[in-house]
């Protein structure tokens, strides 16, 4: 059995880490690429979001490299994704792929549903053994965020251009190859790398990222907005990370002292009395915590079609009415052109600063 | 003086106006719809909502717009399920915020939540809670409440037989009843407030019958054999109008007395681009029986979509003679 699961930004990481950790031979897929939107757009139905199109590119990649289970999340809705990895399955069926298809998800009728497919994986690995390595993957995850946080906080000062990102990368292997017990160790090295960026002291504008979470976490998906916003002079946050996201929903908050979206569902309550589906709850509470925190604007990424952030794309100009925050949203697809984008980006940010230097003038 | 309750003539007004209009009745209220979608509706619809939504959503905005200064309230259920353990879509459930966020003047609002995710019996209680705001005596509001179940119950079998949903309603004529001997009969795939709405999806209903052919529908297939065949799925689907519609196509697909089938989605469906898929695989796996797939959106032309529809009834026609021979 060779496992393959599907990229969202670093997840590769952490599902790498827990998977070897337990003895399976994982199949890492190549970094989505232009390459993999274009196979899986072409046999992806055509209003599917970016996501599945990008899933069952990774797939037929990681095919190529000899993979034949695939390890899938999946959800009950009412956002699309509960159902990706049914439709995937199917497409790569009738495309002549021999995949078998593993979703952890929510059990319908019975907890032992879930248990057995976590079994068909590990096989008869005893269960402390497992979590050992659901730990040791999340130990993973959370070190990587805090790596890109710093990236995000050292992107506009640094002294040099592209340092910030040379060190990242080579902060981010050394986490991704750390074998277990050898973890803390990385970690210690890692943040080292991070600390030595040289950098200014400046004041900087800070933006925060909200909206779909695969779009978020997957830089190619978002065109690399945090590099290219970066690169502007703008420190970024984002409303989702990876280890926050896992303790949330599969750790059910288990993990204490971490932002949790619960924050941010009470923080919609005015404009938003429900959940969507998805996180475009998640989204609004993220743009009301944003403006709290003292932000200079607000940045809404979400897949063409995706329907929980249409609801919240909807709602974000009343707010921004009402609170007077500058918020944009930019919706991704296989058709985003590269040019475009970063244009609405420097216009956002020139717009920002501008709107900043006024603000001191009155002051 | 009756309090007037205004319900847009959109989303899933075609599959509850007989609870909702009997229910409200019931209690002494006033109903009265909006007009049937035109031009002017769809433009203060597009004025107000988000290109990105979808066009019965965007419909919808247009729906309540016409409707505001008629009423004392609008009555725009935050929709979240309507059957055990199954939702209808993200936009139904965020509608009401996005309504109020978007459309100015609104009369009252009652925007109660109406979920039947835990068990179906919720229903009363919620129903309950909106009597309430209009109506101060209980057991008006639980008689309402029963007759309009009732009167649903009623509707819903008339639907099953066969007849229209925009037709069961009311006093349904007899001749309306399709006669299923002589000509073909197509089957229309697609969520109801797309097939049954003339004005969005530019008569397609009104069309196929002028050429004589049978029309039956998502909702003339009864809920049981609905089930039937879309237990066969690896996975529950978890939209209700979704499961209804591939059951329904996975029926009609096996159905000879059915001559073709007409999927009919709007632009950048959520659910649909899933579904869909779904039913174009196995509709080209069995690969007998005709299929077009038809997109709605505000751009739609009407000669694009007569000359699709004729270049179907051409192949409809040609199956047929070819079966005869």
């Amino acid at each position: 059995m060779k496992v393959t699961f599907p990229h969202m930004g670093n997840l590769w990481i952490c599902l790498d880490a827990m998977l070897q950790y337990l003895g399976i031979e994982t199949v890492v897929p190549p970094p989505s690429s232009k390459k993999t939107l274009n196979l899986g757009s072409k046999h992806s139905p055509e209003f599917a979001c970016m996501p599945l199109k990008l899933n069952l590119g990774n797939f037929m990649e990681a095919s190529e490299r000899g993979a034949d289970t695939i390890v899938m999340a999946g959800g009950c809705g009412p956002c699309r994704f509960g159902y990706y990895a049914q439709v995937e399955h199917i497409i790569l069926e009738d495309l002549g792929y021999k995949y078998s298809l593993v979703v952890m998800e929510p059990p319908e009728k019975h907890i032992s549903e879930l248990l057995s497919r976590i079994r068909y994986i590990t096989g008869n690995k005893p269960w402390m053994e497992v979590i050992r390595g659901i730990k040791f993957g999340y130990r993973k995850a959370r070190a990587v965020d805090r790596l890109e946080m710093a990236a995000m906080r050292k992107r506009p000062l640094e002294k040099r251009a592209g340092q910030t990102d040379t060190a990242l990368t080579e902060a981010l292997s050394i986490i991704a190859g750390s074998a277990y017990g050898k973890l803390d160790d990385a970690i210690a090295r890692a943040s080292e790398i991070m600390d030595q960026i040289p950098v200014d002291r400046k004041p900087v504008l800070k933006i925060g990222l909200v909206g779909e979470i695969y779009t978020l976490l997957e830089p190619f998906a978002n065109l690399d907005i945090e590099r290219k916003l970066g690169r502007l002079g703008v420190e970024v946050d984002r409303s989702i990370y990876l280890s926050e996201w896992v303790n949330d929903h599969l750790f059910m908050g288990l993990i204490k002292g971490l932002r949790s979206s619960s924050l941010y569902i009470k923080s919609s309550a005015p404009y938003m009395r429900h959940f969507v589906g998805g996180h475009g709850q998640e989204t609004l509470g993220a743009a009301v915590y944003y403006n709290k925190k003292g932000y200079d604007g607000i940045i809404q990424v979400l897949p063409f079609t995706c329907m929980p952030e249409i609801v919240a794309q909807s709602i974000l100009p009343g707010f921004s009415r009402d609170t007077g925050m500058p918020v944009m949203t930019l919706i991704v697809d296989e058709q985003t052109g590269e040019s475009g984008y970063l244009t609405r980006l420097e216009a956002f940010v020139d717009l920002l600063a501008e709107k900043g230097a006024r603000k001191e003038e009155l002051a | 003086m009756t309090i007037k309750i205004g319900i847009p003539r959109s989303l899933l007004f075609y599959n509850f106006i007989p609870f909702w209009k009997t229910f409200f009745e019931g209690i002494g209220a006033e109903v009265v719809t909006s007009g049937r979608t035109n031009k002017a509706i769809l433009q203060d619809g597009l004025r107000l909502s988000v290109d990105e939504a979808c066009l019965p959503v965007k419909v919808a905005f247009g729906h309540v717009e016409h409707l505001k200064d008629r009423a004392d309230y609008i009555f725009i259920p935050r929709l979240v399920s309507v059957f055990p353990r199954e939702y209808i879509c993200p936009k139904f459930l965020g509608f009401p915020d996005m309504v109020r966020q978007n459309v100015r003047g609104l009369p009252g609002v009652i925007d109660t939540s109406i979920n039947m995710y835990r068990r179906e019996r919720d229903l009363y209680g919620q129903f309950f809670e909106i009597g309430s705001r209009i109506c101060g005596n209980p057991f008006k509001i639980a008689l309402a409440i029963k007759k309009a179940g009732e009167e649903m119950k009623r509707f819903t079998a008339r639907v099953e037989s066969g007849l229209r949903p925009d037709r069961a309603y009311g006093p349904g004529s007899p001749e309306e009843t399709p006669d299923r001997r002589k000509n073909a009969t197509v089957a229309v795939l697609g969520h109801p407030y797309n097939i049954y709405d003339s004005f969005i999806n530019i008569s397609l209903l009104k069309r196929l019958e002028d050429a004589g052919i049978n029309v039956l529908t998502t909702d003339n297939v009864p809920e049981k054999e609905v089930n039937y065949y879309v237990s066969s799925l690896n996975k529950k689907l978890f939209w209700t109008l979704g499961r209804r519609m591939v059951g329904a196509a996975y029926h009609f697909l096996e159905s000879p007395g059915i001559s073709g089938i007409i999927h009919v989605a709007s632009f950048a469906c959520g659910p649909d681009s899933m579904t869909g898929e779904l039913i174009e695989r196995r509709a080209r796996r069995t690969g007998d029986k005709p299929y077009l797939s038809l997109t709605l959106d505000e751009h739609t032309g009407e000669a694009g979509i007569v000359t699709r529809i004729e270049a179907f009834l051409d192949m409809v026609g040609m199956n047929r003679q070819s079966a005869r021979c």
